[in-house]
This record gives structure tokens, sequence and C-alpha cells, in this order.
């Protein structure tokens, strides 16, 4: 590592100005937990780090009837402190409580666990099942990009050079909704998923079937996995032990592991079918409160 | 000779628990560690290290690096002084200076991923680091040996090429085989034809960090003089003194070493690393450099205990006497000779009365770290087998598993494996009192749904080692007394040393002032490890408390003008008899009032003493743990939901610090047992280097661990005091191995038994 410029510009447009002229030589900083510690591993080779906490639209945490935006530099403590994303957004703020301990979920951002594209991050998959959407501002003009479709490989996203992510807008639940996140560890904190699942469902109005289903995968693909298959064979589906092992057996097919220091390939299959269950189960609770 | 003690059972000070001398400055941050020294002038010292675990150095280019602003000095291999070949004693383990110079600067080759090939000193941290990384080093990459299979194959490359290998004496060559030994008592082929019931069994274990949370460090300064003066976090100032001496070819007084505040060592802080690179970037530079580890380095350049393969085969008649006992222990020593073959054979039947007993060991190179003592090294490992087998043997002819431990258990004069008697031992103490244990009288209680629960139990020993301590001390106006000592303050030996005085000196705790000093300021000392300091740094402060009774008497005798002979101490007072014939009363005087005196009347001077020991051993150590777990089913998460270790400790002299001991080694062996490990890949090298990835279990992974102290006081000892620090980790291998038997039925006999091998055995 060698020094390098602390830049905390006011605006989303200094923001991406800085972005763009430095190009792969400077990177957005919101907590830092990730970057500083990849910067001191040589990972990055930076001219300047670009703290997007002075802007406020990178701040703003916002619950209304249109749903929840959260500021790309919002740490997670804020989140998961805050009584209305408690009580309407509790499978996000799955995520975010078990995110690094008590310190780094005081700097650590739901934006960038994002923007880091870890396989194993642990808000994305919350965001995936709730819906949500990157809002990224660049050089040539603002753009929305599904959650889903953010990451590209592992520390690989959909912003271009000078693409700054703003915010997450969140939409609201539908009545009948219900979304739970769990991840596996060897350890009971402070670890990294082995695999993970989120699930979101929406009950019908008897609250005895499947409206829609929506399920995520961490820690098993070079991405965080939208398990289309898996969420789509629940659609209009009776809640019962047999189609919930089906769409638990699909989601473990749909996954794509690697063995390595973290966990085997027979392990983490296991675990997707298991925590998917699981997951799913834990969202049919919560929606039917 | 062997001094021998008859113990008190009333103590004033002894078994009390003082807040630790060093606690306000710790909890307030105020204490200085390694990392916190700095000195006008300093610069900063950085290594460029090999990212291949074997590969020969076709040349180095420095070039580049120089240039850069900043940059004041380079050095390689071609830099450090040609050292002798052959072994010094450093306390807990010898080395040769000539491989551990190669280990910490790679001559021709590099034989661990991280092994040292240049360092430089520059102006800052950032300017040396990114300099480092501009050191153009040209490798042809040898086959890499991970383990003592892929290490010992016939055609297996040859990782140290001067290595003259030792094979039961004979001397063999073009080996990865450092040494071979072979220890046997009794018939052992003829007792299992004997044997009714017979356990064979193969443990294999990865290799494993202490962890310490504070990253090596060293700060050096060389003066013209060649006097070099050494800052640093270790756990033996005078043995790295030595080491320094042989590395850097210097008479032992021209070096002092200052050790600094130390944020955990556990073994892996008794070898140098950084202090002899920063020591020779300030003879180059005329400045103080200092060097700090990142914590991948820390993981994959210094300390782990081996991993290896245990084989044992166990027999019993058909009454349950354990009669045999056979094994082969194979240990990675990683880039040098030297894994801890010897204590694993002294401890693996330790517990047990065996009369045929036959061990091989097998100490090998490897493509890895060289290994550094870790808690009770080499032991747990073997207990990890030894005790397995117990219990498999048990299961096998139904017998209790801890009955069968106390009809076997070793006792004064039963005969170690490697040969040793013990005397007075506290192995049938620890079984009772493990049988009288609130846990293990209770019901391991309900699993939850898809989960199951088991209750395991395992020995554990260590033999504990003496050598040498100096302590001095010096009586203040105020009647407090300043001790000074060489011992290294990991776990609480402040107070466990300054308590032995002051239980002579008949003062609180509070009232001894200690201080560990630096290697010019003190006699002596060998390392903190061991488990010795508190027994022999204890009983050098006993020595030297009684010496200065010894002094104070004298000076009483002039203040009252009587014979010294005729003054007797106790409880803190000194006291006369009447004089009837010469008409002199019966006086008294306490220590502080007779402190505050020897400053204004003319009585000698001031009062010091010193106390100086070389021992034996600090008695051997036995202790039990349970361990009751609960597995998911589904997921194969252990989590240990009770836990107890029972340990003879001799008497407790700090009995918080004692238990903290306990509770400290319980966990580290727990985690061993379920998640941690050199996770290899298979070029060599290690990849899960952070505690991120290391899993290490936190506080929240963890149930309260209970504790059991026996106390079988040690003859050897003033008060008693045995060893405590080691024999804690030794038992919970096995213990948590067990709890998972009784849960699954499956034996585990591969560690770490984490998550994915239990799935696994369950699928199978």
């Amino acid at each position: 590592m060698h020094p390098f410029n602390y830049v905390a510009p006011l605006t989303v447009k200094e923001a991406i100005d800085i972005l763009e002229k430095h190009g792969d030589r400077a990177r957005p900083l919101a907590g830092g937990t990730d970057l500083l510690v990849q910067a001191r591993g040589n990972k990055w080779d930076l001219d300047a780090v670009v703290d997007v906490k002075k802007i406020p639209e990178a701040m703003q945490l916002d619950v209304s009837n249109n749903g929840l935006t959260i500021g790309a530099g919002v740490p997670c403590y804020q989140i998961y402190d805050h009584e209305k994303i408690k009580s309407d957004y509790p499978g996000i703020v799955d995520g975010a409580f078990i995110i690094g301990g008590i310190q780094i979920q005081s700097r650590a951002a739901i934006g960038g666990n994002l923007c880091n594209a870890a396989p194993s991050g642990d808000a994305i998959c919350p965001l995936i099942v709730y819906g949500a959407t990157a809002n990224i501002a660049g050089p040539s003009g603002n753009r929305d990009v599904s959650v889903e479709d953010f990451c590209v490989g592992p520390g690989k996203t959909v912003l271009k050079n000078g693409e700054l992510l703003v915010s997450i807008s969140v939409p609201d639940p539908p009545s009948g909704f219900g979304a739970a996140y769990e991840r596996f560890i060897p350890r009971n904190e402070m670890d990294i998923a082995v695999a993970a699942v989120a699930v979101s469902v929406t009950l019908d109005n008897s609250g005895t079937n499947f409206e829609s289903v929506r399920i995520a995968l961490a820690s098993v693909g070079p991405t965080p996995i939208f398990a289309t298959k898996a969420s789509n064979s629940l659609q209009g589906k009776p809640i019962n032990e047999r189609s919930i092992s089906e769409a638990a057996t699909i989601a473990k097919d749909e996954s794509s592991p690697i063995s390595d220091m973290r966990g085997t390939i027979e392990h983490r299959k296991q675990l997707i079918e298991v925590i998917t269950k699981r997951m799913i189960n834990k969202a049919i609770k919560r929606a039917r409160g | 000779m062997v001094q021998t003690f008859k113990h008190q059972s009333e103590y004033k000070v002894i078994g009390s628990r003082p807040v630790r001398h060093d606690g306000f400055d710790k909890v307030t941050g105020r204490a200085i560690y390694g990392g916190d020294i700095k000195l006008p002038g300093l610069i900063w010292g950085a290594l460029t290290r090999s990212p291949h675990a074997h590969a020969k150095i076709k040349s180095i280019d420095t070039r580049a690096a120089e240039k850069i602003e900043g940059v004041l000095a380079i050095i390689t291999s071609k830099d450090m002084p040609e050292t002798e070949d052959k072994m010094v004693d450093l306390g807990e383990g010898d080395e040769n200076p000539r491989w551990t110079s190669n280990k910490l600067m790679a001559q021709q080759k590099v034989l661990y991923k991280g092994h040292p090939v240049a360092a430089v000193a520059a102006v800052n941290r950032y300017i040396a680091e990114h300099a480092a990384t501009k050191i153009k080093v040209e490798y042809e990459v040898l086959e890499a040996h991970n383990d003592v299979d892929s290490a010992l194959r016939k055609d297996a490359a040859i990782i140290l090429e001067s290595l003259e290998g030792d094979d039961l004496g004979e001397k063999i060559h073009n080996t990865n085989l450092a040494k071979h030994e072979k220890y046997e008592f009794g018939d052992v082929d003829k007792a299992f034809t004997n044997a009714t019931y017979i356990e064979e069994n193969t443990y294999t274990m990865q290799m494993v960090h202490q962890g310490y949370i504070e990253p090596h460090n060293a700060t050096a300064f060389w003066d013209e003089e060649d006097r070099v003066k050494i800052w640093t976090s270790t756990q033996g100032a005078f043995t790295a003194r030595t080491a320094l001496s042989n590395l850097l070819q210097l008479d032992v007084s021209r070096i002092k070493v200052t050790p600094c505040e130390i944020g955990g060592g556990f073994g892996g802080k008794i070898p140098v690393y950084l202090e002899p690179i920063a020591a020779l970037l300030s003879k180059k530079t005329g400045r103080p450099v200092k060097m700090m580890m990142e914590r991948t380095a820390v993981f994959e350049t210094t300390g782990p205990t081996p991993g290896g393969k245990v084989w044992v085969k166990i027999g019993a008649d058909k009454e349950g006497k354990l009669i045999v006992a056979e094994s082969k222990i194979w240990f990675e020593a990683g880039c040098n000779p030297g894994s801890m073959i010897e204590p694993a054979a002294q401890c693996i039947y330790a517990p047990y009365d065996i009369q045929n007993t036959r061990i091989d060991t097998y100490d090998v190179i490897v493509n890895k770290p060289k290994v550094a003592p870790y808690r009770a090294p080499g032991s747990p490992q073997v207990a990890y087998a030894m005790e397995s087998a117990v219990n498999d043997l048990c299961e096998k002819a139904g017998w209790d598993p801890l009955e069968f431990r106390m009809s076997n258990a070793s006792d004064k004069d039963t005969r170690r494996g490697d040969g040793v008697k013990f005397s007075v031992i506290g192995t049938k103490e620890v079984i009772k009192a493990t049988k009288n244990s609130k846990h293990w009288n209770s019901d391991l209680g309900p699993a939850e749904k898809g989960k199951v629960r088991g209750r395991g139990i395992s020995h554990g020993y260590w033999f504990n080692i003496g050598l040498k301590s100096s302590v001095n001390l010096n009586v203040n106006k105020d009647g407090t007394v300043t001790l000074i000592e060489g011992s290294t303050d990991i776990g609480g030996s402040r107070a466990s040393i300054s308590m032995q005085a002051a239980e002579v000196l008949g003062i609180p705790a509070e009232d001894v002032r200690p201080s560990v000093v630096d290697t010019d300021s003190v006699g002596y000392t060998d390392v903190t490890g061991g488990s010795r300091t508190t027994y022999a740094t204890g009983f050098a402060a006993w020595e030297a408390a009684n010496n200065l009774i010894v002094e104070m008497k004298k000076r009483v005798a002039l203040y009252f003008d009587r014979n010294h002979k005729d003054i007797n101490f106790e409880s803190g007072v000194f006291s006369v008899e009447p004089d009837i014939e010469n008409e002199k009363p019966e006086r008294n005087i306490t220590f502080k009032e007779i402190a505050e005196k020897i400053d204004d009347d003319d009585l000698g001077g001031p009062v010091n003493s010193v106390g100086s020991v070389d021992l034996e051993s600090a008695g051997d150590g036995f202790g039990m743990h349970i361990a009751d777990v609960e597995v998911d089913l589904a997921t194969g998460k252990t989590d240990v939901i009770r836990y107890t270790a029972v340990q003879d400790v001799g008497k407790a002299i700090h009995p918080s610090y004692v238990e903290g001991q306990m509770q400290g080694g319980a966990a580290q062996g727990i985690g061993w047992a379920l998640n941690e490990e050199y996770f290899m890949q298979d070029e060599g090298g290690m990849v899960n280097s952070s505690f991120l990835d290391y899993r290490m279990p936190t506080s929240l992974d963890l149930p309260k661990i209970e504790t059991v102290l026996v106390e079988v006081p040690t003859p050897l000892h003033p008060y008693g005091v045995r060893g405590v620090g080691e024999v804690p980790i030794c038992p919970p291998l096995a213990a948590v191995g067990n709890a998972l038997k009784d849960a699954l039925g499956i034996r585990f006999s591969d560690l770490p038994m984490n998550p994915a091998k239990i799935i696994k055995a369950i699928g199978n």
C-alpha cells in the first residue's frame, strides 16, 4: 500500500467526476470495512478513496408508503435500530444484523456490501427477495438496476467507470408478505456464510397458498443467486410440506458451490436445501404475523 | 539435590484473589506493548516474502526498490552473519542457529510460503512495504510437501539438502525424515497376544496456530560500539538474547532485550522472527528500526503446532486392566527439524499405569512454517488419539470409561512411556473430583428437535518445566517491597509471583511492587513457558523473600541492640524474647515499622536480597474435562453446551488466574477440536490466513467453562505449586470427540471435526 488521497465530496456530481477521472485507481468509501482491508492487502492500487458519507442522497434512510430508501453509505446499525424497518422489513434486518460485530456494524453499509459483490454478502440476498433496485448515478446519467442483476462475478458489479451506487430502493411490501434470511456458519457470529438463503413469500388472502415467492442463495456460486426455478415452483401452490420440500430441492439444484476453505460442495448443497426449507417456513410465519 | 517441602494448610496471601498489579495499566490502555515503542529517528522495516512454498531462488534484483525515495537499506541472506552449526538450548526446545538463520532469511531456496527473501528499511512503514514489493525475485518452483505422507514418499523432493537425519541412531541423507526415536518397555508383542480386547486406529490432524491477538513486532537499535538494544514482544527476553547472540554473532552482553507487555504468546513468542532482521537493518542505517507483522504473516510464517498422524493400538485383559499400548507418532516439523516428538512420547501414556509400552516418533520436514511451542506442545495431539482409543476400547468391552480410567490410573512411581517415573501426582484425585462434579452428576438434558446430544470425557497431561529464574527484592521506606523479575507477564504472573514473596514477608500482595525488567537489570531467567513461571520465578521470589527476612533480622537486631540469631519473625512481625541476664525487655516490630527506620537510623543501609533457582520440574499436571455437545443433524453444526475442566493444580496461588488458565486452555482446545486448521493449497501455502477464515471460537461459541481445582501439592515447591497453563489444552480434543461419538455413534479420527465432516459421516 502507498499513500493515497482521501476525498469527501458533498454532491453526487463531484463524486462521479473524481471517480471518472481516476478510473480503477479510485474507489468509493462507505463504511470502509471491506475497502480498507483490501487496500492494505494490495487488492487495489489506489490514488484516492471517495467518501460518500458527506453526500446527502447517500445517507438518506426513508420509510414511506412508497417503500424504503437506503442511502449507499448508511451503516447497518441504523437499519436494524430503526423501529419501522424492524417491523416492516425484518428480512432486511436479518442481513444487516449479522454483518460483522458491533464495531463493524457501526460503519459497514448495506450499499457497500452490495458493491463489494461477495457471493457471501449478507445484505444482498435479502434485497433480492424484497425486489430491491440499485439507484446508480454516472457520467452519462442515472439508471436503475435490479439488485439480482447488480453483481456479475466475485467482486464485480455492473458499475461502469465513474458510476456510483447512490441508494437502494425497496418496494413497500404488499399484504400477505413475509421474508427471512439466514446463513450457516460453523461459529455463532463473526464469520462468512458457508451457505445462506433469503426467502420472501406473498400469500393469498386465505393465507394457505403462495401467491408469489422469491428465493435467493448466497455463497453457492460466483454471485448471490436469484433462484428463479425454485421461486417459480411455488407460485400458486398450496402451503404444505411437499411443495416446500420440492422448492428446497430445486434450490439445491440451482446452487453451484465449490469446495474451498469455508466448506465443501456436498455440505453446501445440503445446507441450501435445509436452510431454504427453514426460511420458507419462517417467511410464512412472518407473513401470517 | 532436590529440596522437598512439607506444606502449611493455612495461608494469608496464597489462595486469595488480589487485583493484579498490571491490571490498571492494561485496562486503561496505558501499558506499553511492542507496537507502542517510538524512538527519535525511528524508521521502518518490511520483508519481501516468497509466494511459493518450495522454490529455488535464481536471482534477487533490488535495483528498482533501491531507487524509491525514502528507502535507506536493503538486506538479503548475504547480510546475515555466518552462524555456527550446533544445537542451542532455548528453554522450551532447542534449535540450530544455522537453520534458524535460513528460516528467517532464505539462502538458496524458499521452504515455506511467506519465507523472507529480502528486507527493506525506509523512512516510513508504507514506503518500506511498497519497496518490498518492488524487489524482483526469480524462482524455480519445486514440488511442495504439505504433510508427512507426501514428505516421506520415496520420490519426494528433498526440502533441506544439508539435513542429516537420525533413524534410530543411524545417520541418513537425502531424506525429509529428521529423526526417528523409539521407547520400549516390557514385552509389547507378547502382551498383545494376552489381551482380550484390542483397539487400534489412526488419527490425523492439521497444523493449528496459537492465535495470539498481538502480532509479532520488534524495534532494534545497533549503535557504533556494536551494542544492540531490542524492544520486543517475547516470552523470554533472555532466550531472545541467546538466540540473537547466535544469529548476530555478538556476545550476549552486547545485546539488551527489553520485553514489552505481551498480547499473548502460548509458546509462539519464544522464537525470534523480526528481531535479528530489524537489528541488521539498524546496523546498516544507523537508525532505530521497527518492524511489525501483518496477521497473514503471523499465520503463514510463525508459530503453528504440528499437524500429523498418530497411530495407536491398546490392549486390555478381560478384567479391564490396560496391559499394553503401542503408538507411532508422525509430526510435521515445518521447514526445519524440531517438531514436538519428545514431549508427545512423554505425554501419550502418562495418565495410565501400563506395563508394556512402545512408542515410535518421527520428526518430518515439510514445506510449512517451522513449528513453535504451543501450550503443552505435542500433548493435545497424542491425547486426542489415546483418549479416543481408550473410550472405544471401553465401548467394545462394555466398561464405564471413567471407572476404567480410575482403575488404570497412574500414580507415584508409575513409569511414563519414555521411562521416567512419577513423583507425587494427582491423577486419581482428578478422576475422583470429576466423578463427584456437578456436571458429571447432571443429566445431559433433552436435545432440541433435529438435534442430538452427547457427553465425553478425556484426560490431559503435561509434565511442566522448572528451569532458571532470578528475583531481586528491595525494601522501600514505606514498608513496601519492589520485586524485580525477568518473566514476561502473560497470565497474571506478576501477581502470582508477588503473592509468594508477600506470604513470606507477612505483608499484603499489594505491598509488593513487581517490575519485569530488561536483560541488563536482573539475573538470567528462562522463558515464560512450560507452565514454569509461577512455579520457578515464584520459587525464586520465595527464596529472595526468605533471604530478605535474614537481612531484616540483622537490622532489627541492630535496632534492638540484640543478636540477630535471637530475632524471630512471624506473620509480618519481628520479635525477640526478653534477655533477663542483660536486663533487656521483650521487643517486637512490624515489617513496615522497621522498613521506615532503616533510612533514618544507622542500621546498615538499603535492604535487598536475591533469589536464584534452577529447577528440574514444575510438578506433573493432570486434568480431566467433561464436554456436552449438541449436534444439528441437518447442518452438522456442533455446539458445546456445557463444559467442565477438572485439574490438579498443586496449590492455586491466585485461584482466579488458575481458573482463567483452565478456561483459556479449554477454549483453545475446543476450537482445535471443531474448526481450527491450516487449510492448505495443493501447491503449498495456507489459504485461510486471517482470523475471519481461521475460525477460532469467539465468546459466543463457548459455554461458561466450569472449573474444579484439585490441590495435590507437589513436594518440590515451597507452596506445592504445579504448572497449570498447559494441561487444559490437552483434554478438549478427545473430550469433544468422545461427546460426538456418544451423540452420533460415529468416531471422528480426523481433526477438525467440522460440520462438513459431520454431515458427510452422517450421510454415509
